[in-house]
């Protein structure tokens, strides 16, 4: 009986992975492999392959590659040189870089709109100094640069987890066993960081790839990701068929990337970090 | 395993019964409740309140941002509208799709205080004259910088394609309203559907992006961006065009001679409606010269109520940006409403110059 009742505690969030999660997937799945008039068809998934789509899912894939590159270059050395900072109280340390996110990170993206537009912040700035304007808004810079401030936490994070979880006497026993630095990077930090920045990778990665708002915002139309055609599928050209085919396949780039993800991640470093 | 069936149908159960309830208070409207779907603030909020005071009926007020979302909602069902406002072309969708109400004009004393002019305008989507009231009108036109840009240049359409404001034109982002222009310079109708055609447009859209000519396609930004005058000329609508206007006072707004879209945004009564009587009454309400004027205040949108027009000043009437004069007028068409085939064909395109 006990344990029935354990059950039952579950029972709200089963509620709400029915209704939220389980249906609506049903539902896109029904959609992607019919045609409006009910009827069976690869059409909408194959839609992937012409030139807009795989334009727009090419260019997806390139700046959600860049993006992880470039969190990945920022994040590692950050967390090498917080965890040697031997600083007492690690909460403290999250906490600065949880803080951010504690905005909307829409918010946040259209404050990089105001910073970054023609006679924008940024730009009055420069003019001021007397140094020459930038023009990155509405290029795919920008839309970069908005990604890797919105998803940069979620690289450091993990790897900063899995840093922390060396045990300095490690470290020392391969110094006295005559490693230099550069060795005991290669021999122990890298490979027991792995993990972290596998999960850093994926949570950078998989929201990149998947996303249209900030692309939408800084973009200004003139950048075109997958997200932002199966918004407009459903929204402007009310094709809930076309936009589900894509969203299929998108999932499925998706769930290859948590597969590459839980064949490195043993430890479950990407589920420990929320 | 037998327990996790147990619990499994349990969790069912509860979902069920909640389902129910949800729908059992949704079932208890009686006459005295009316449920509105408009554009957002695009009413006075104190007019529903004086209706609700004046008639004791109690309206759910709901808002949308663009027709199609209001098509989702609509179609999904699961509120019953008794009255709702959007754009022509939507609204001849639907009445298309035999979705839409007959009204009974006669048992509205004020409609009689609505423009004739515009009432045969109307009859571009609503042919049969009897499914539609008109709440605010408008124009696409061109909101230019007039210390950088002079009054004959957005007096046609080639602006939009000239390669010396590099960097300086902000376009619309959604499909019609871009390709209208494209269109109209080409020499055909902003209601084209012969494929070939729209592809032509599209090359030229394609190009004035090539050349580097569009700063961005933007829908709500435009008046911020045009205001912190980021760019010289926007394509855009009057009504934004005002608010932009307002804010800074080196903005003017221009409706191009070779002629663009007028935008009509009606009132409707769905299938939906379980209380029409109360739907009338709203609507005959909105049409009542004060209201109409609060409103007007509110929206400052050209108002189809002629008494509106004739309260208001002489600065405000030559606005165009509020105002379209009636010259602008006979040079503007309408939108007709696409098919789903139609739209389909103009999203490709569209994805396809975005994509470019």
């Amino acid at each position: 009986m006990s344990k029935l009742k354990k059950q039952l505690l579950a029972g709200p969030y089963c509620i709400w992975m029915i209704g939220f999660i389980v249906l609506p997937t049903i539902m896109i799945l029904y959609y992607a492999f019919t045609n409006s008039d009910g009827g069976f068809t690869l059409e909408y998934i194959a839609s992937i392959a012409n030139e807009t789509n795989r334009k727009a899912m090419g260019l997806s894939l390139k700046l959600g590659i860049i993006c992880t590159i470039i969190c990945l270059v920022l994040s590692y050395p950050l967390a090498l040189i917080l965890n040697n900072m031997q600083i007492k109280n690690q909460g403290l340390v999250v906490f600065i870089f949880m803080l951010p996110m504690w905005m909307n990170f829409m918010l946040r993206i259209l404050a990089w709109k105001l910073l970054l537009s023609k006679n924008g912040v940024i730009n009055s700035i420069l003019t001021s100094l007397g140094l020459s304007r930038i023009s990155i808004i509405n290029t795919p810079a920008a839309v970069v640069l908005g990604m890797v401030y919105d998803f940069l936490p979620f690289m450091l994070l993990p790897i900063y987890n899995s840093m922390t979880r060396i045990r300095k006497d490690w470290i020392d026993a391969a110094r006295d066993l005559g490693a230099n630095n550069i060795t005991i990077f290669f021999k122990i930090i890298l490979p027991l960081t792995v993990s972290g920045i596998i999960s850093g990778i994926v949570m950078v990665f998989v929201p990149s790839l998947t996303s249209f708002a900030i692309s939408q915002v800084l973009g200004g139309g003139h950048v075109l990701l997958i997200g932002n055609v199966i918004e407009q599928d459903f929204m402007q050209g009310m094709q809930w068929n076309a936009g589900s085919g894509l969203s299929f396949v998108l999932m499925i780039f998706v769930l290859v990337s948590m597969a590459l993800v839980n064949a490195f991640d043993k430890e479950g470093e990407g589920t420990a970090l929320c | 395993m037998k327990k996790k069936i147990l619990s499994l149908t349990l969790i069912m159960a509860l979902t069920a019964s909640l389902c129910a309830c949800g729908s059992g208070s949704s079932a208890k409207k009686d006459g005295q409740t009316l449920t509105v779907l408009n554009y957002g603030k695009y009413i006075d909020e104190s007019v529903i309140k004086d209706f609700e005071k004046e008639t004791g009926i109690t309206v759910h007020y709901e808002e949308y941002e663009s027709p199609e979302e209001m098509y989702t909602k609509y179609k999904a069902g699961s509120i019953d509208y008794d009255v709702i406002c959007s754009s022509e072309y939507m609204v001849e969708k639907l009445i298309n799709e035999g979705e839409v109400l007959e009204m009974d004009y006669e048992s509205m004393d004020n409609y009689k205080n609505l423009d004739t002019s515009i009432l045969d305008m109307a009859a571009s989507y609503d042919k049969d004259h009897c499914y539609s009231v008109p709440y605010f009108y408008g124009t696409l036109g061109l909101l230019y910088n007039t210390n950088e840009i002079s009054p004959d240049i957005v007096s046609s359409w080639d602006c939009l394609w000239d390669p010396t404001y590099e960097d300086e034109i902000i376009m619309e982002n959604s499909v019609r309203d871009t390709f209208s222009p494209a269109l109209i310079s080409l020499g055909y109708s902003i209601n084209e559907t012969d494929e070939s055609h729209l592809k032509e447009a599209l090359a030229l859209l394609k190009k004035q992006k090539d050349d580097k000519i569009v700063y961005g396609y933007y829908v709500d930004e435009t008046a911020d961006a045009m205001i912190a005058e980021e760019a010289n000329i926007a394509l855009c609508y009057s009504g934004e065009a005002a608010l932009a206007m307002d804010e800074n006072e080196n903005l003017a707004y221009s409706v191009p001679e070779e002629g663009s879209n007028l935008w009509i945004d009606s009132w409707f009564i769905p299938k939906s409606c379980s209380n029409q009587k109360a739907a009338l009454q709203f609507l005959n309400y909105l049409c009542k010269d004060d209201v109409a004027q609060k409103n007007f205040e509110y929206v400052e949108y050209a108002s189809p109520i002629t008494s509106v027009v004739e309260n208001q000043d002489a600065e405000v009437l030559q606005n165009e940006a509020i105002n379209p004069s009636s010259d602008t007028i006979s040079r503007c068409t309408l939108f007709t409403a696409l098919d789903d085939e139609q739209s389909a064909v103009y999203t490709k395109l569209w994805q396809e110059l975005l994509s470019n």
